[in-house]
């Protein structure tokens, strides 16, 4: 059951703020996923805050890096329900978890960081494997 | 009401939930057993009837022929299934607990 809006809202304030792009609806969620092109990052957010309140902080130090992906997305888990679904439906592969970031290259998985890899780690440590995943993905995409 | 968000908003970022919990509380783990059945979930907490897991998939060997180890790289790479949503496991079955990221090395 969803909580309610005042007490999520800092939290996807959280990531709008750094530039990251909500997407609340099916349609929201298809407008940008059904012909991607280039390096994309998804962010599923959530309420935990014994992940989610270490990844949010993670992804804001890791967009400071020099390379980043160019399209930032985020889905709230728990909340938008049917965006959230929608846009898992685009990497069906891998188990739902939340919170959780997808990196994309032309809409194919190219880097995902589970919940489980965000538990107990310190933002600082998050981004940094971010960041890494960034620079691969950019180099790959340099010598394709 | 502005200034209610703004003091919801310093409360609410990046902090738990559900304070005053076990250490392990929201950690994805691995959960070994006597029979040789190993779960993998969500630790939620202890209690007197045993480990409460959540989300949790199951590797039995009796019922499988993946290696553990393939299992535990599965989960790691692709996710948990959660097969279940909820478990115990009694504390006298378990032999080890450990995360999912010291398991898979």
């Amino acid at each position: 059951m969803p909580y309610p809006e005042m007490m999520v809202r800092p939290m996807r304030e959280e990531l709008t703020r750094l530039g990251v792009n909500e997407l609340r609806t099916v349609a929201e969620v298809d407008a940008v996923m059904a012909n991607p092109s280039g390096a994309a990052l998804v962010f599923v957010n959530s309420v935990c805050g014994c992940a989610a309140g270490g990844a949010r902080p993670a992804l804001a130090l890791a967009l400071r890096h020099r390379v980043r992906p160019e399209a930032l997305y985020t889905v709230f888990a728990g909340q938008d329900l049917d965006a959230t679904a929608r846009m898992r439906s685009y990497f069906s592969d891998y188990e739902p978890s939340s919170p959780s970031i997808v990196l994309l290259r032309d809409g194919e998985v190219a880097h995902f960081v589970h919940r489980h890899m965000i538990e107990g780690r310190s933002p600082e440590a998050i981004a940094a494997g971010l960041t890494a995943a960034f620079d691969r993905l950019a180099g790959e995409a340099a010598a394709a | 009401m502005g200034a209610l968000r703004h003091v919801i908003s310093r409360a609410m970022t990046g902090m738990v939930f559900h304070p005053g919990h076990h250490e392990l509380h929201g950690i994805t783990v691995v959960v070994e057993t006597r029979d040789g059945v190993t779960y993998v979930g969500r630790y939620d907490r202890p209690d007197e009837r045993g480990v409460h897991l959540l989300n949790l998939a199951v590797h039995d060997p009796g019922s499988t022929s993946t290696a553990l180890s393939d299992f535990l790289v599965r989960s790691n790479t692709f996710g948990v299934r959660a097969e279940r949503k909820h478990l115990v496991v009694p504390h006298e079955t378990i032999v080890r607990v450990r995360t999912l990221s010291e398991a898979v090395g």
